[in-house]
């Protein structure tokens, strides 16, 4: 088999439209990336899934220099809110040093290859760029 | 409410935190416990009931491994988890039983053996990649997800927690944060039972190894050994004891414990604030006490970040004022609102389990006058807080007898 798989389920390739989908209440309109029996906020229990955002601004940031073994350092792991919607990922290609990584930052959501197994298979992974 | 409603520590102590080679856990929650019933001035055959927690070996039963060591009479254990909150969950299921009128005193004990865990605790080894991309768990990864979607390690979370703050509210830089580790460590140079009485210039700390911008190596917490217990009853049997016994007791005006209510973006960022908001606000009101009338605070500085949220989640400052606050001095222990003079998490050290009854530990102790050297000059009411990520919030406020 060959071809490409996202790194997350909520990850949607879509050929060259990637976005995440989140699970959103359809009761409240909080959202979950996985699944839930019963809304966290107002305990109902049917959701529908819905694209977020591609484009954000960033709302917390750390440059990671020191990690579990085997993750490649440094790298700025963040939260960033895509209109609304609190997504957790990485910020990728930038400089990972707070000259470059600023709070309050726009960006975009980025994707790029993980890896190709031994079948031929490309995992894709995403995360955030600078959008200026 | 009568006496019968209140609720007091009649004895407490702490082990000295740091690195015991030569004490397994059950050794130290001894030393700990048994130092605090002889503070109280009772034994085991007075103790009701056992509230015990070690985060690290949560499955073990930690207290009927104490009661092996120190006295097994056949009274009822609650092991307890709740992650950095575990001491203060402890503390309080000892308070809740003495409140029901179940038994007459309660023994809290918290435990954690953690020297050379290394900075992440527990460390591990790495996770590899699949042979084949198979999706795995709640979102179908096909890969280990931590550094590749943001970071699971608590310094990098704590960080962002801090840096979300400077986002919201402004204020804030890696000096700032550095700055209030300086403080720390140089309160727990009068602190003979912290792990490290190591003061730092702000330039040590700025330019120690960076673990997660902008929380380099010191001001993160210290990994170590230790342990503490607490003896609690209420006022009814406290008025049966001696004058020595009622004026050494402490008040425990509040006790509460808070977990996370939600909130958008709570469970991709841990959300630290609202719950310590919440805890504080019930706790100052049960109390009848506000920010203002506390002499000195233990709050979880478990990184320097997690310091300056917690003075605005506890009110110690105007909301959103956290790092003026800071900046006018306040938090020093010559300043109004003396913050963690125990040296805090970063440098007295966090036995995880321990933490939430040390802290406690360090407010009587300053409460009873027996501070010494680091002695907070008439002092008569404090707050100790922890936080457990995933999340649980303990706060207590005491208050110096009138005895």
């Amino acid at each position: 088999m060959t071809g490409q798989i996202p790194l997350v389920d909520y990850l949607v390739l879509d050929d060259g439209d990637p976005h995440l989908v989140a699970q959103e209440c359809t009761n409240c309109s909080a959202r979950f990336f996985d699944r839930r029996n019963a809304c966290a906020s107002c305990f109902a229990s049917e959701f529908s899934p819905v694209a977020v955002a591609t484009e954000g601004t960033l709302r917390a940031f750390t440059i990671v220099t020191f990690a579990a073994p085997g993750i490649p350092t440094p790298f700025v792991a963040s939260v960033v809110d895509c209109d609304g919607t609190q997504v957790r990922a990485n910020l990728v290609n930038v400089e990972p040093d707070p000259e470059h990584v600023r709070d309050g930052m726009k960006v975009r959501l980025a994707t790029y290859s993980i890896g190709t197994d031994s079948a031929g298979t490309e995992a894709i992974g995403f995360g955030f760029e600078p959008a200026t | 409410m009568s006496a019968s409603d209140d609720i007091w520590i009649l004895g407490i102590r702490m082990t000295k935190f740091g690195k015991h080679p030569d004490q397994d856990t059950v050794d130290l929650a001894a030393e700990a416990a048994t130092g605090a019933l002889a503070d109280a001035g009772v034994t085991m055959a007075d103790i009701g009931v056992i509230a015990a927690g070690n985060l690290m070996a949560a499955n073990a039963g930690i207290g009927q491994q104490l009661q092996k060591q120190i006295g097994q009479t056949g009274i009822p254990v609650y092991n307890v988890a709740n992650a950095c909150a575990t001491g203060a969950t402890a503390l309080r299921t000892a308070i809740m039983a003495v409140k029901a009128g179940e038994v007459k005193y309660g023994l809290a004990v918290g435990v954690e053996k953690l020297s050379g865990a290394g900075l992440l605790g527990g460390g591990g080894t790495k996770k590899k990649d699949a042979d084949v991309w198979t999706p795995r768990g709640r979102y179908g990864a096909v890969a280990p997800v931590d550094g590749r979607i943001g970071t699971e390690a608590m310094p990098g979370v704590f960080a962002q927690i801090g840096t979300e703050y400077g986002h919201k509210y402004g204020g804030t830089s890696f000096e700032l944060f550095a700055k209030i580790s300086e403080k720390n460590h140089a309160h727990s140079t009068l602190n003979p039972l912290a792990a490290y009485q190591k003061k730092f210039t702000l330039e040590q700390i700025m330019n120690d190894v960076m673990i997660a911008y902008p929380n380099t190596r010191p001001m993160c917490s210290a990994n170590c050994d230790g342990a503490a217990a607490a003896v609690v009853c209420n006022g009814e049997t406290l008025k049966s004891l001696a004058l020595q016994q009622r004026k050494r007791a402490v008040k425990v005006s509040a006790s509460i414990l808070t977990t996370d209510p939600f909130e958008d973006g709570c469970q991709v960022l841990p959300n630290v604030n609202t719950l310590t908001r919440n805890a504080a606000a019930t706790a100052y009101e049960q109390a009848g006490i506000g920010p203002s009338d506390l002499d000195l605070v233990e709050l979880h500085d478990c990184f320097a970040t997690a310091e300056l949220v917690h003075y605005d989640n506890l009110m110690l400052c105007e909301k959103g004022g956290a790092a003026d606050f800071f900046n006018t001095g306040a938090t020093w222990r010559d300043g109004s609102t003396p913050v963690n003079v125990s040296g805090g998490l970063q440098s007295k050290g966090h036995p995880i389990a321990a933490t939430g009854i040390a802290n406690i530990w360090e407010i009587c102790h300053h409460l009873r006058g027996e501070a010494g050297d680091r002695q907070i000059e008439n002092a008569k009411v404090g707050l100790a807080h922890v936080i457990g990520l995933g999340s649980a919030c303990g706060v207590h406020i005491l208050e110096k007898s009138a005895a």
